[in-house]
């Protein structure tokens, strides 16, 4: 299976390269990583393989392969037996090199995809006995759904493709198939019984969350864990189709109010949030959104530092810069101040502050505003459906998002007449419809709809059919007279005596301690 | 090529269908037929739909417009639930279209020609390309039968009940289709009513809902009997209708949460009261 098509690897490299790239050729430091790599990973020395995989691999990829690619898997196979799964693997990282620093071609794109349904088999028929770093196996999983919205962005530009390219495309129409895609995330939730594991940890029947994924019973961590990150793959995969009921849904068996198996990743702990927090500002669900983008900003401010030197720091930074455009967007819809921590709203307000004043003006200024933060920090979206290939040819790559951001800003839209109600009613604790309809220059039958498109825009459906409230000033009417709602910030008793206790009974315990001489 | 084997098919309901076996293209006549379903036991199923939409979303040319638009009005229909906005997400401002189409050249002579193109869904073409008539009609009716049905949603979204009212009743092929339509949608006015109004008016009540007269005073009857509506009286403007009070129209009866303990957190000061 796995040798058709390494051939037509080496030979495709024909790809002009002026460093004069040559597949067969190993240097000894690649010899002695795989050596050592392969060896560490048939004694499931875990630690050893996470260094090796994070820092041993990035090391020689800036020393050595700053724009080739690593050797190819053929010339390095025989330093390591040829083991079938472990050559998948050093081909998967291959590829994921590949996609960081340079550009794949058609084939290579195809050929990666054939390597993922290999190695994702292997996987499924439970066959691995391997122990790997949870770092390694989320990075499988967010690669595997990048490379596929990468393709589809790839797809979708058809204007300058070669005749050779869209035979290609035309021939290997499986590779990158959404069905494809979704169906192996899907079988890796299912055939790892994740979702089974998980209830009965809340029982106290199963050791998942508290040994971190990893099996210290001699078994292998790898299926259970990719099945646990592919419930994030399946949230990214359906944000990028536009479906966020559905991707929602997939990932309600993780607990975000806890810490679990995807914060002992950061790469994953952010995408889980991003994806979750952008889900719920689509249905409308702001203050989910917030109260998540908070927490999550916070914890990257406070933990960012020790990521300096790690290979997802930019990727970290770019996120953290995204959902506070994000919290921008949502504060401006729903003004929920009191949900946002002093840290991330001074941070907040130096990188949006001004912004966030005129957004919520709702003029064309305002709207060209929020299209301009919507843009910067949505998803890459997708047209999953297979290209027509009938003249003309033509790029559609942005279509997918061109829709999302017109139904995003119709919704806005809606919203316009509501900030000057908001003005009003934080000035008056009654006022009658007629005079108020004077002051902003409607009739009372129109003040009526503005007052209730208030009342149902502020009240949101939670995931339970359950309606909320998430208006920071409410009213409500009386024949004519509208009474303003006055919300004081209610104070937090509980919590605070709770803490005291706790905190007593330590110091308590600390003075049973001190010997007395 | 490695895909993973999918179930062969058996009779699974769609419930089932749709917890094993979300992703498959073989599932789609089922779930058009559940669409067709719901429309006539007048239930419904935001999951089923939304899968069927990406199903659509993947093979565009197995789309039915008119599913699609029973799907639009059904997602009408839960509303406060954003379920509307949830379907639009899913469907693609083009669909692929073979058309016919007839041009003049620079030479005067006409052509006839047929190609795929991308139809814009939701907009008109323009661009001075005659299309063959037959053509035209159906591709007019794709494009009304979802315009309208956003311009109502549009209505609903911002209370303009009483555009709504007219705006339906101008599309009664598009409303009636769909048993129970009526009623949902009244019961939703009555929603954003008791959201606002401790008491509300009896004339824009009437508007809301769409019922006046007669009908008003026996649906008003049923609901005071029923609902724990009661009426009133208005200095001689008419009646007022005093709606059930509820947390958000009698601020008094807002739950507290705010200083609320879940359970698991007092248990673990358990071993320290105890």
């Amino acid at each position: 299976m796995a040798s058709s098509y390494d051939h037509e690897d080496v030979q495709s490299q024909s790809q002009v390269d002026p460093l004069g790239y040559d597949p067969n050729y190993v240097p000894d430091s690649v010899r002695t990583f795989v050596v050592h790599l392969y060896r560490h990973i048939r004694e499931k020395n875990v630690y050893e393989i996470h260094q090796m995989y994070e820092s041993s691999f990035q090391t020689l990829s800036d020393r050595l392969f700053k724009e080739t690619p690593w050797p190819s898997v053929d010339a390095v196979a025989h330093h390591v037996d040829n083991d079938h799964v472990f050559c998948l693997l050093y081909r998967e990282m291959w590829y994921r090199h590949l996609y960081a620093r340079l550009s794949p071609t058609a084939k290579q794109r195809i050929d990666s995809w054939d390597n993922y349904c290999s190695l994702f088999q292997v996987v499924l028929h439970g066959v691995v006995n391997m122990q790997l770093p949870n770092q390694w196996l989320w990075d499988m999983v967010d690669e595997f759904v990048y490379q596929f919205q990468s393709f589809c962005q790839y797809r979708a530009k058809m204007k300058n493709k070669t005749e050779q390219e869209i035979a290609l495309l035309r021939q290997y129409d499986q590779a990158w198939n959404v069905y494809g895609v979704l169906n192996f995330l899907q079988a890796l939730v299912e055939k790892s019984m994740i979702i089974q594991i998980l209830e009965q940890e809340k029982e106290g029947l199963e050791q998942f969350t508290a040994t971190d994924g990893y099996d210290y019973n001699g078994g292998s961590n790898v299926l259970k864990v990719l099945g646990y990150f592919s419930m994030v793959g399946l949230l990214r995969v359906h944000c990028l189709l536009g479906d966020y009921h559905t991707g929602l849904k997939c990932l309600l068996p993780i607990d975000i109010s806890q810490q679990g198996v995807y914060t002992s990743v950061i790469g994953s702990h952010i995408t889980t949030i991003y994806h979750f927090g952008f889900a719920n500002l689509m249905l409308r669900r702001y203050v989910e959104a917030i109260r998540e983008f908070n927490k999550i900003l916070l914890y990257i401010y406070k933990t960012k530092q020790f990521h300096q030197k790690s290979p997802q720091y930019e990727q970290i930074l770019k996120k953290n810069e995204q959902m506070y455009a994000l919290l921008a967007i949502c504060l401006s819809l729903c003004p929920q101040e009191q949900l946002v921590e002093e840290t991330v709203q001074s941070q907040l307000k130096e990188k949006y502050g001004e912004k966030m004043n005129r957004m919520q003006r709702y003029d064309d200024e305002a709207f060209a505003l929020y299209d301009e933060l919507f843009s910067y920090a949505c998803p890459k979206f997708i047209t999953p459906s297979a290209p027509v290939y009938e003249e003309p040819l033509v790029n559609y790559n942005q279509e997918a998002y061109r829709l999302q951001l017109k139904l995003f800003l119709y919704e806005v839209k809606q919203q316009q007449l509501l900030s000057g109600v908001r003005t009003f009613l934080k000035v008056y604790s009654t006022i009658s419809l007629g005079k108020l309809a004077t002051y902003m220059e409607v009739d009372d039958p129109t003040l009526r709809t503005i007052l209730m498109t208030y009342k149902h825009k502020t009240h949101a459906v939670d995931s339970d059919g359950k309606i909320g409230s998430n208006a920071d000033v409410d009213f409500y009417i009386d024949d004519d007279m509208i009474h303003v709602i006055e919300s004081k910030p209610t104070k937090r008793y509980g919590d605070y005596f709770m803490r005291q206790v706790v905190k007593l009974e330590g110091l308590m315990n600390d003075m049973d301690r001190v010997k007395l001489d | 090529m490695g895909i993973p084997k999918q179930q062969p098919q058996q009779q699974y309901t769609v419930e089932q269908l749709l917890a094993l076996n979300p992703y498959n293209p073989d599932i789609l006549p089922d779930l058009e037929n559940f669409v067709n379903e719901q429309v006539s036991s007048q239930t419904y199923s935001l999951d089923a739909n939304l899968c069927l939409l990406r199903l659509y979303q993947f093979e565009p040319e197995r789309m039915s417009t008119q599913i699609v638009a029973r799907i639009l009005v059904k997602a009408l229909m839960a509303m406060p639930a954003p379920d509307f906005s949830l379907c639009l997400f899913l469907i693609p401002e083009r669909v692929p279209v073979c058309l016919t189409f007839c041009w003049e050249n620079k030479y005067g002579q006409v052509i006839l020609d047929s190609m795929c193109v991308s139809f814009l869904l939701l907009y008109a073409p323009g661009d001075g390309i005659s299309l063959v008539k037959e053509e035209i009609t159906v591709l007019a009716q794709m494009e009304e039968q979802f315009k309208t049905l956003i311009v109502l949603s549009h209505y609903l979204e911002t209370a303009r009940f009483r555009q709504f009212w007219d705006e339906a009743a101008k599309n009664r092929h598009i409303v009636e289709v769909v048993p129970g339509f009526e009623q949902a949608i009244q019961a939703y006015a009555i929603h954003v009513l008791s959201l606002t109004y401790q008491k509300v008016p009896r004339t824009v009540l009437a508007e809301a809902i769409n019922i006046e007269g007669l009908s008003l005073d026996k649906f008003l009857e049923h609901q005071v009997a029923n609902c724990g509506w009661v009426l009133e009286k208005s200095q001689g403007k008419g009646q007022l209708i005093v709606l059930p009070p509820n947390e958000f129209n009698h601020p008094e009866l807002k739950k507290n949460a705010a200083d609320s303990i879940p359970l698991e957190h007092i248990t673990r000061i358990f071993p320290i009261l105890g």
